[in-house]
């Protein structure tokens, strides 16, 4: 009886912070962030006086739209250029090469990034493209361009760029681990029924890695999906994004109500497009077994 | 990071002559391919690197000449100085605190059955996934609302939150693969569950507890999105160089960008070598 008290009391003990925590800071959190995006605006101060005037602005202000749908357009094309160079780089890994420790050290090469600030990896890309940068000042010197261009940045080509850039180790460890899991023999037993290599890619080995894309191609979305520092870094004036909208709204603009509105819209699109690939990675595993 | 040790067998059966040629020649195209996306990955780092060492004020080529001037300006910034010192502040105690509540947060996953397991499981990663910002602006609506001031400390709690779901995925991890009838001899041998918890379970788990609180270190010194909203008067680093670039780009941040780089490379390594040694047992 006392033991059993006693063991009660351990695993209340072991519960209480982690759940205390994820409540006071993450639930609570959300709950208030949502309930502000029904406040009102007046002068200086956002009064609790329930409303839907955030919403409807971010409905009928085509202002909004259009950022939304701007970030969609570069968070997925952020997605394909990174799946682009991503697949055939963890591919090579997983197929191509042989020595166990060369894999190794080419896949820590490719993650390392990951972990090396973020801030400074886009950063370097303002130094490269910009108009008195690294890639200008070196076509001009070699007599490529008589003047500096000033295409390379504050577009979205440079955004796509610089975003695919920092999100490419992202999406090389799903569809690694995903390549890994594949059963060789089922390549070989393919090849054996005289299955050209490319048309076994294609239907035996891509089919097969789609979880892994999926996953990369998942986390890559939500991340470009909030990120403002690439866009305030290389953006450019047609290249501001939702989170630079929401930080505005907590800053200059000074509107907490719609920018809470607007958090909400973005925490609920990253909530959809996590639980959509979950089901999907799942109907995929199912259809392996 | 469990990928990494699998290692795939060649094949064995050893493909037609012609057929292996052409492999062969697609192979080469694509380790070319491979080495354009490494090269790309890289070259920015390179670049940053050596225009920290270039006399030039701006970052344009021709080179100009070599110069430990940037290194020299920046140790004499005093202001850049202090957020350092405010980085490791952050840094060292969300570490902490993401393995107070990440380790126990593990254990609980692993081990206890709890009404709203489920739904508390999705929520403790969601940062793993969810936008910086998404935090950062649901707890300054939070420390608003309660009357708050911002400082550095929110901005640990800040770290902690956004940061716990790794050291709990890790620590997870390895609780999964832990063999519990380890445990089961050690209660049978008369230790006190405190003594098995020490002398069995810990040891099996340090290795992931270290690498990932490592990780966490790492990210929360670089950390920009949730520290924008959640600091007072007081930068971090990262809000430093960020508040910096508004004013324009100097080589400086060159050089700090280098000397951060080179320290987070090692810490990098580090961890992830002990994030294997336990794999490797």
């Amino acid at each position: 009886m006392r033991l059993a008290t006693r063991r009660r009391l351990g695993a209340l003990a072991v519960l209480a912070p982690p759940l205390g925590w994820a409540l006071l800071f993450m639930i609570v959190p959300y709950a208030i962030m949502f309930a502000y995006s029904f406040y009102r605006k007046q002068a200086f101060a956002f009064v609790p006086d329930l409303n839907l005037d955030s919403y409807v602005a971010l409905l009928l202000d085509p202002q909004y739209s259009q950022v939304l749908l701007r970030t969609l357009k570069i968070a997925l094309l952020v997605s394909i250029s990174a799946l682009v160079l991503a697949y055939p780089l963890a591919y090579f890994l997983v197929f191509k090469v042989k020595s166990a420790r060369l894999r190794l050290f080419l896949y820590m090469a490719v993650i390392v990034p990951l972990w090396v600030s973020y801030l400074l990896r886009a950063y370097t890309w303002k130094t490269i493209l910009g108009n008195e940068g690294v890639l200008n000042s070196f076509l001009v010197w070699t007599g490529i361009l008589s003047e500096p261009s000033s295409l390379f940045i504050y577009n979205q080509f440079s955004m796509v760029l610089t975003l695919t850039y920092i999100f490419i180790p992202f999406m090389v460890m799903p569809i690694y681990t995903a390549l890994e899991k594949i059963p060789r023999s089922l390549i070989e037993a393919s090849g054996d029924l005289g299955v050209p290599p490319a048309l076994t890619f294609l239907r035996v080995t891509l089919p097969l890695s789609v979880p892994g894309i999926l996953a990369g191609a998942t986390f890559t979305f939500c991340l470009t999906f909030g990120d403002f520092v690439a866009p305030f870094l290389v953006g450019g004036p047609d290249g501001t994004l939702v989170a630079n909208t929401i930080q505005s709204q907590f800053g200059i603009a000074f509107n907490w109500p719609l920018g809470a509105a607007l958090s909400i819209v973005m925490l609920a699109i990253v909530i959809f497009i996590l639980s959509v690939s979950d089901r999907f990675e799942r109907a995929g595993r199912l259809d392996l077994a | 990071m469990a990928a990494e040790l699998a290692l795939p067998a060649a094949s064995p059966l050893a493909a037609p002559r012609r057929r292996r040629r052409r492999l062969d020649k697609a192979g080469i195209a694509l380790g070319l391919f491979v080495a354009l996306v490494l090269l790309f990955l890289y070259l920015p780092v390179v670049v940053l690197i050596i225009f920290s060492f270039n006399d030039n004020i701006v970052t344009t080529l021709p080179l100009r000449g070599f110069t430990f001037g940037w290194y020299e300006k920046l140790f004499a910034n005093s202001d850049m100085m202090v957020a350092i010192g405010n980085s490791f502040y952050v840094a060292t105690f969300a570490t902490l605190l993401t393995l107070l509540i990440g380790v126990p947060a593990a254990f609980a996953l692993d081990r206890a059955e709890f009404p709203g397991k489920a739904v508390f499981r999705r929520i403790v990663v969601l940062p793993l996934a969810l936008p910086g910002i998404i935090t950062g602006i649901s707890m300054l609506n939070m420390f608003r609302v309660l009357g708050f001031n911002l400082s550095l400390e929110t901005v640990i709690l800040g770290h902690a939150t956004a940061l716990m779901a790794i050291v709990l995925t890790q620590v997870y991890a390895r609780l999964q693969r832990f063999n519990r009838r380890l445990e089961e001899a050690s209660n049978d041998l008369g230790a006190r569950p405190w003594q098995t918890f020490l002398f069995v379970t810990l040891p099996n788990i340090r290795s992931a507890i270290i690498g990932s609180a490592l990780l966490a270190f790492t990210l929360s010194f670089d950390e920009i999105p949730v520290t924008f909203f959640l600091t007072g008067r007081d930068n971090t680093l990262p809000m430093y160089i960020y508040s910096t670039l508004r004013r324009g780009i100097t080589p400086e941040i060159n050089a700090i960008g280098t000397i951060i780089i080179v320290a987070s490379l090692a810490l990098i390594l580090l961890s992830a070598r002990l994030l294997r040694e336990e794999e490797a047992r």
